[in-house]
């Protein structure tokens, strides 16, 4: 074992026993707050594959982890007794559907255009879940209950707050392993070359749109992954979900954290939910958290494009 | 085939009409909104996330101007020029340090942009929705409605807001100057011309048009905070169906595809009706990415 892996890989242990102590020592409000956090900056992570890695922006990534909610729901409000593995089933696939049909338009264009059509193709799924009332309760969305974790004919057991935290952070490692291991791959390392320089990678002979439509399918399952998780723990779907406002936090986590470091957007998504917290705490519920980040932001990518992990970036690809 | 031609004859002509008028009012301000987004891409490479956002804060000037003054042309030029001031602002202090960096900042940046005047407008207006009273309250006789004179002023007024500008371009000096930094920034630096003076003056121009159009719509319906991403959203999908930086090309895109999206209300809800749009992007990507109203590229 080489020194770097040494130093990664006992990091990485000292990381994950403290997300496992932490709910049995966290008050129940900060540990749904670590919970969520991992399960946003899952999301995060799937999409750092594309704004990082293959050098594409999507604000489309709402869709996505909408249909993943969705998909979830329909699994557990169709089938009785609700089944965890068929929620997961059900909202990859829909996730998964929703990637392939955007990835299929929008691959077409580069750049900023990329940017664009995912917005307005994930606003498509927004207005579809929207107006459709009769199948997903509109506006007011879809309320059902939580599933049992189960291991067929073996084990059922029913999730308490420990337990599910435990589950989603066993999910979200996992996401990370398979996802670290993506862009250390050949398949990741022409993502990376089409991000540092498009056209010399079509000129090697690369099938660019094939690749990045498979770079957006991946990134959209996971992303679909978390929808599921948020659709577990909250045991709610709702069209908010769906908006712009998430592809936007998605972003916006990526950019605080660091693009290209898969870790980096988790702890851009602990950091922005935390200063929200934080702010909301010190001004009260009405104080308007979003115009402070927002500056935050901006100075960010003014003064520190990189993120706050991007100084590990390289080191934590090796 | 029997069904079909039912179909055909079941279309109310006189409904037909209305939605046409409809069409061609919401066309031209959309047309004003994409302009300035045009103008601001194809010179300055960034694409405006906060577009709809001055459109927006331009209805709001507007409408505290109105409320302060109850003259609705004062709050029309009196809003596009604090609109204008602030977007001034806002390229210095955020987009010139990003000249030169990936163009993939500069919609980072105005997304933050966006994100800050949206919440500060929620924050200072609240949730409800405003409305500012219609400057011209005659109506005249169509078919069965009293159709209001206001919105053919808006359609005529705005198409004249765009004519103004495009002679502004074509004839003023500060106009060669942005045709001249269009068509090579670098060179134009040589001649002498201000460039980053040329940005500011574009993001300017852009946003004093977006607010403009702003406070023209404000009178057909209420004025709220989440009014921007609804109008950045179609003048994106008509940025892109007329053609990347094509001002001809906006316009004529902004003008079909409210068409389309009038007559399609005839048959589904508003809120549906925005899909055909989608679907007229889709069609675009599909067949001819690189704008529906530009001459093929050779």
């Amino acid at each position: 074992m080489s020194r770097h892996s040494k130093i990664y890989w006992s990091g990485f242990c000292v990381v994950m026993a403290l997300l496992i102590v932490a709910p049995l020592v966290l008050p129940e409000f900060w540990r749904r707050f670590l919970t969520e956090v991992l399960i946003w900056g899952l999301l995060a992570m799937s999409s750092d594959l594309l704004i990082g890695y293959t050098g594409m922006i999507s604000f489309g990534h709402s869709a996505f982890f909408g249909l993943g909610m969705y998909g979830a729901a329909a699994a557990l409000l169709l089938v009785s007794p609700p089944n965890l593995w068929l929620a997961m089933g059900l909202g990859l696939a829909g996730a998964a559907g929703a990637a392939l049909f955007v990835a299929y338009f929008s691959t077409r264009l580069r750049d900023i255009y990329f940017a664009i059509t995912t917005l307005i193709f994930s606003q498509i799924f927004y207005v579809i879940i929207f107006t459709s009332t009769s199948l997903t309760g509109g506006e007011n969305g879809l309320i059902f209950s939580r599933p049992h974790f189960t291991i067929p004919f073996l084990y059922d057991v029913r999730f308490n707050g420990t337990t599910l935290h435990w589950f989603v952070l066993a999910v979200v490692t996992a996401s990370y392993l398979i996802l670290r291991r993506v862009t250390q791959s050949p398949f990741g390392m022409v993502l990376q070359s089409i991000r540092e320089n498009e056209a010399r990678t079509r000129a090697i002979g690369y099938p660019l749109q094939r690749y990045k439509i498979v770079a957006v399918m991946l990134s959209g399952v996971f992303a679909g992954l978390a929808g599921v998780l948020y659709a577990v723990q909250n045991e709610f779907a709702a069209p908010d979900f769906v908006y712009f406002i998430t592809s936007g936090d998605t972003v916006i986590f990526n950019v605080m954290g660091g693009i290209g470091t898969l870790v980096g957007p988790i702890v851009g998504a602990g950091f922005f939910q935390l200063l929200r917290e934080l702010l909301s705490r010190a001004f009260g519920d009405q104080f308007p958290y979003l115009i402070p980040l927002g500056f935050i932001f901006i100075v960010m990518i003014i003064f520190l494009p990189q993120g706050l992990l991007g100084f590990a970036r390289r080191w934590l690809n090796r | 085939m029997n069904a079909i031609a039912e179909f055909f004859q079941n279309i109310p002509i006189d409904l037909l009409l209305i939605q046409t008028i409809n069409g061609i009012v919401t066309g031209m301000i959309l047309a004003l909104v994409a302009s300035g987004l045009t103008l601001i891409f194809g010179i300055m490479d960034v694409v405006n996330f906060a577009h709809g956002e001055l459109f927006m804060l331009g209805a709001y000037v507007g409408v505290v101007v109105f409320a302060l003054t109850g003259n609705f042309w004062l709050a029309l030029i009196a809003s596009s020029a604090i609109v204008a001031i602030l977007g001034a602002a806002m390229q210095i202090l955020t987009l010139r340090p990003l000249i030169g960096r990936d163009p993939l900042n500069t919609i980072l940046a105005t997304f933050g942009i966006s994100l800050i005047l949206q919440n500060f407008v929620l924050w200072q207006f609240g949730p409800v929705a405003r409305k500012i009273s219609e400057p011209i309250t005659t109506h005249f006789n169509l078919f069965y409605l009293e159709y209001p004179w206001y919105r053919l002023v808006i359609a005529g007024l705005s198409a004249a807001i765009i004519g103004v500008f495009w002679l502004f371009l074509k004839r003023s000096k500060f106009g060669v100057w942005i045709r001249a930094t269009t068509q090579d920034r670098v060179m134009a630096q040589a001649m002498g011309i201000p460039v980053p003076w040329v940005y500011t003056g574009v993001f300017a121009i852009g946003a004093a048009m977006a607010a403009a159009s702003g406070v023209l719509f404000a009178p057909m319906a209420g004025v709220s905070h989440t009014m921007g991403l609804d109008w950045v959203l179609k003048a994106f999908i008509v940025v892109v169906v007329g053609g990347m930086g094509s001002l001809g090309g906006s316009i004529a895109a902004a003008i079909f595809i409210s068409l389309l999206e009038a007559y399609a209300s005839i048959w589904v809800s508003p809120a549906q009706a925005v899909i055909v749009s989608f679907v007229v992007l889709i069609l675009t990507l599909l067949f001819r990415p690189t704008g529906l109203f530009v001459p093929t590229p050779k």
